[in-house]
């Protein structure tokens, strides 16, 4: 095995009284493709962090190609030839492809050397089939194209590590297969990559080698991972065997939430036409599709945020075409949004805030327009408990706690009030298996007990696992519905490209 | 070498520490001025210091200018944490001043009229407040520009009024006709110019606390401000929040109007105001936007006042260092603010 590119020794970092990471050792080889995986909360990105410089370890070294070295700033991870693309990217959008490459880099006497980063550009574009057009501003790309920016980017400054902290929670599973080849080609020139991810058949189909955190310590490692099973690797991860749950038959009963010709002028994104839908109480209903044929729109329609241009909807039989959020709510609709941090929760304020943010004014948290710290706090306190929210405590900063934290916390809020509808997109993402199961537990749970629920999402296999009926979003219409029982990936998947529907 | 790190979290003694690090950092850099005028600087900050709060008497008069600026720093702090920024404050201030003025002189008895005053100018402000508020909520048109742009059209107003109609046909002054005798606000101590209103300001400061931290409408605002998107989707109603914040800001604006006129000036002038409107921008900052931070941040900007003016008496520098102090207590205070999100390490360099 070659010497390491880069080597971690005993990180340790705390944030007060947690420990994110313990006495972490890890290694990447030149051209060694390291998955890195951890329950949520196990110190995967901290570590990261810690490697490309934005936190400073409490105790432990780092040595590139054997030279010890403190990297105190991303400019200094970069310098020593680090890339990191983050969970969340760092681009100016107004600049365009080539402008975002350029920034920061000093040119020739000042100037800004366009020339020479376009041919950069395209050299590293056709080298790792990472093309991209130089002259489009960021805002016009796509959430895969701006990953994609982000990797040249790294690349454009010389990395010779490259840290990928789950990239594929953001990409539609057809963009992945794009990325792996390029990690690969990568790979194969001599970069070594670190892969975070969640998705354990993806870590076995792309690394060589798995370092696993649990609790902020390495829990063991993985060196044959396309050998390994998925149960093995994620017991390592958790501790103990996860179980995939079964989904009992259901007898449906009353339509409760129901969809008739329902249309959206466009106005972000794609609009709908002509939706029709029915769910019944005690039914799981998906809503597969490739991400940016509507989805976002009949999410935004069901929870009252954005009102039907045309047609009709009803919860619990009462016409709500018009009904605000705050309406929708009071009949019984939950909503757990895909996008936890902008639409979801206030990073800012106290998790407990963002805990009771969409029943404040429900007796249970106010009365008379004045609050009842002391309920919202044992509300918080509560649910923490009952969904394992690893957190110091309910006054914690909801930014600071990791993404399928986070999304429990979201999750707790909405199940703790028994909606009778649930609407939910990609509900596990940035989830580690342990929690997915959890959450997909709860929905079942949740079934049980009569409530429908709308499932958005982009994993065909989660859905498959989950859902009594599969409805497939083509260009803001439903291009097919099929009873899970008779639905294959393969049969969802051409309905999903617009092939028309003979299901 | 130095660099900034992102802080995992920001300790509670931040909130005491921070200012009073700004106020001692603008105290050192304010005191070149000083030796740069000539005097000396601790003789200087000694005058300062004795001329505001040296004898009951000075304090009464530096609690009688905080007053107008804890209603405008908490006008402001209100406003800030729902994220309008009411940079308007000043002609909120000023139109509070007219509306209570006219209704001070309607004939009444003394606590229905101290009423009426103050219902008139806190409806005033609020009103003048409404406007960039509904620009932005129904327009998109942003609030600093227009908030801002409107302390002049009421500064003019109130200038068009006072040498129009309200002038004072007698004496040519342009000053507006006083308000009733009985409209006078009680003084508490004899023989001072502490007036009702200073009290009432002093109660608004926890009164605001308690609507920001405990009330429903505290919470919307919080939510609001820190992230409108969550905000919506969690059922507030965003333009709502802002409108009623837009209306409560403006109403503290309009009652340090108030109690300037029913208690200090028992009219209007042209000067009724030396910029208390912007001071609680500065007041707010200082503050960390925590309401019951406003009453001490009042208190050492008007100390400053009082202070510069004796100090200009006895030692010759320029009253204007009083401006200069306010600037750079603000400059300092965002600087200290962005010690709440980042600390300073100490680096070697990457070899
Ligand atoms: N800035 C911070 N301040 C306080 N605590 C933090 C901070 N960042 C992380 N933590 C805590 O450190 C622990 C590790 O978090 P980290 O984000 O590294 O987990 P992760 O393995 O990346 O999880 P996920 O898979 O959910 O992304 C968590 O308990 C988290 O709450
Ligand atoms: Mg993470």
């Amino acid at each position: 095995m070659p010497a390491p590119l880069i080597e971690m020794r005993g990180i340790t970092k705390s944030f007060g009284a947690v420990k994110a990471n313990e006495a972490v050792d890890l290694s990447v080889a030149p051209g060694e493709i390291l998955g890195l995986l951890g329950e949520n909360g196990a110190g995967k990105t901290t570590l990261m962090n810690v490697l490309f410089g934005a936190y400073a370890p409490d105790a432990g070294e780092i040595l590139i190609q054997g030279q010890q070295v403190r990297i105190a700033s991303s400019a200094d991870a970069l310098a020593a030839g680090i890339g990191m693309v983050h969970q969340h990217f760092h681009l100016a959008p107004r600049l365009t492809v080539l402008e975002n490459l350029l920034i920061g880099i000093p040119g020739k006497s000042g100037r800004i050397d366009r020339a020479g980063g376009l041919a950069r550009l395209v050299e590293i574009g056709r080298q790792h089939g990472l093309t991209l057009d130089p002259d489009l501003p960021v805002s016009a790309l796509s959430v895969g194209e701006q990953q994609r920016l982000e990797i040249v980017k790294a690349l454009f400054r010389g990395a010779k590590l490259l840290i990928l902290d789950e990239p594929t929670a953001v990409l539609a599973p057809s963009e992945v297969d794009g990325l792996f080849s390029a990690l690969r080609s990568m790979a194969a020139q001599g970069l070594g990559i670190i892969f975070i991810s969640h998705k354990l058949n993806e870590v076995r189909a792309l690394t060589h080698r798995c370092t696993v955190l649990r609790h902020g310590r390495v829990a063991g490692r993985v060196d044959d991972p396309a050998n390994t099973t998925s149960a093995a690797m994620a017991e390592l991860m958790c501790g103990h065997e996860i179980v995939p749950p079964s989904r009992g038959p259901s007898t449906p009963g009353q339509a409760v939430l129901t969809l008739d010709g329902i249309s959206t002028a466009k106005h972000a994104g794609t609009a709908l036409r002509d939706i029709s839908l029915a769910v019944r109480a005690g039914e799981i209903l998906g809503v597969a599709g490739v991400s940016g044929n509507g989805q976002r729109a009949l999410a935004e329609v069901i929870s009252g945020v954005r009102a039907p241009d045309a047609g009709r909807m009803t919860i619990a039989g009462q016409n709500v075409s018009r009904f605000s959020p705050r309406e929708v709510q009071a009949l019984g609709l939950g909503r757990i949004p895909e996008d936890r941090m902008t639409t979801g929760l206030v990073t800012n304020l106290p998790l407990a805030d963002s805990m009771v943010l969409p029943r404040i004014g429900s007796s249970t948290f106010s009365a008379k327009g004045l609050l009842k710290p002391d309920a919202i706090r044992a509300f918080a306190e509560e649910q923490i408990k009952a969904y394992d929210i690893r957190c110091p405590g309910p006054m914690t900063r909801a930014g600071a706690l990791s993404g399928g934290n986070l999304q429990k916390a979201l999750l707790a809020r909405e199940l703790a009030f028994d909606p009778k509808v649930l609407i939910v997109s990609q509900p596990t993402r940035g989830l580690d298996i342990g929690a997915a199961r959890f959450i997909h537990e709860k929905f079942l749970d949740m079934r049980a007990k009569g409530c429908g629920i709308v499932v958005i999402g982009e994993d065909l296999e989660e859905l498959l696992v989950l859902c009594d009926r599969i409805a497939v979003m083509y260009e803001g219409r439903i291009a097919g519905t099929l009873d899970s029982a008779n639905a294959t990936v393969a049969r969802l998947g051409l309905l999903m490209t617009g092939a028309e529907g003979k299901a | 070498m130095f660099r900034l790190e992102v802080r995992p979290s920001t300790p509670a003694w931040f909130n005491l520490a921070l200012p009073l690090l700004a106020i001692a950092a603008t105290l050192v850099l304010c005191s070149g001025l000083i030796a740069l005028a000539g005097a000396g600087v601790f003789e200087s900050y000694g005058v300062m210091f004795t001329a505001s709060l040296g004898d009951s008497y000075a304090i009464t008069e530096t609690l009688v200018r905080a007053a107008p600026m804890i209603f405008t720093g908490l006008a402001v702090a209100v406003a800030f944490r729902a994220k309008f920024w009411n940079i308007g404050a000043e002609g909120q201030l000023l139109a509070g001043a007219v509306a209570s003025c006219f209704v001070g002189a309607i004939p009444m008895p003394g606590p229905l009229a101290m009423l009426s005053m103050a219902i008139a100018g806190a409806a005033a402000g609020a009103a003048v407040a409404l406007v960039p508020a509904t620009l932005r909520v129904k327009f998109k048109v942003d609030d600093v520009v227009s908030s801002l742009l409107l302390n002049s059209v009421i500064y003019y107003a109130l200038m068009a009024l006072i040498e129009g109609p309200w002038k004072d046909s007698f004496s040519g002054y342009p000053i507006s006709p006083p308000i009733e005798d009985s409209a006078n606000f009680p003084v508490l101590i004899e023989g001072t110019r502490l007036h009702l209103g200073v009290i009432v300001a002093l109660i608004a400061a926890p009164l605001i606390w308690f609507l920001i931290v405990r009330t429903t409408l505290g919470f919307r605002i919080r939510v609001t401000g820190e992230n409108p998107e969550a905000a919506r989707y969690g059922g507030i109603h965003v333009e709502r929040v802002l409108i009623s914040t837009a209306l409560l800001s403006g109403a503290l604006a309009g009652l340090a109007g108030v109690g300037e006129v029913g208690g200090v000036h028992f009219q209007v002038m042209s000067d009724i105001s030396p910029g208390y409107g912007y001071s609680g921008i500065v007041v707010a900052m200082l503050a960390r936007l925590n309401p019951l931070g406003v009453v001490p941040a009042a208190v050492f900007l008007a100390a400053v006042m009082t202070g510069a003016e004796a100090m200009s008496r006895a030692t010759g520098v320029p009253a204007f260092l009083s401006d200069v102090i306010q600037g750079t207590a603000l400059l300092a205070m965002l600087v200290a603010l962005l010690f709440t999100a980042y600390r300073i390490r100490r680096v070697g360099a990457v070899p």
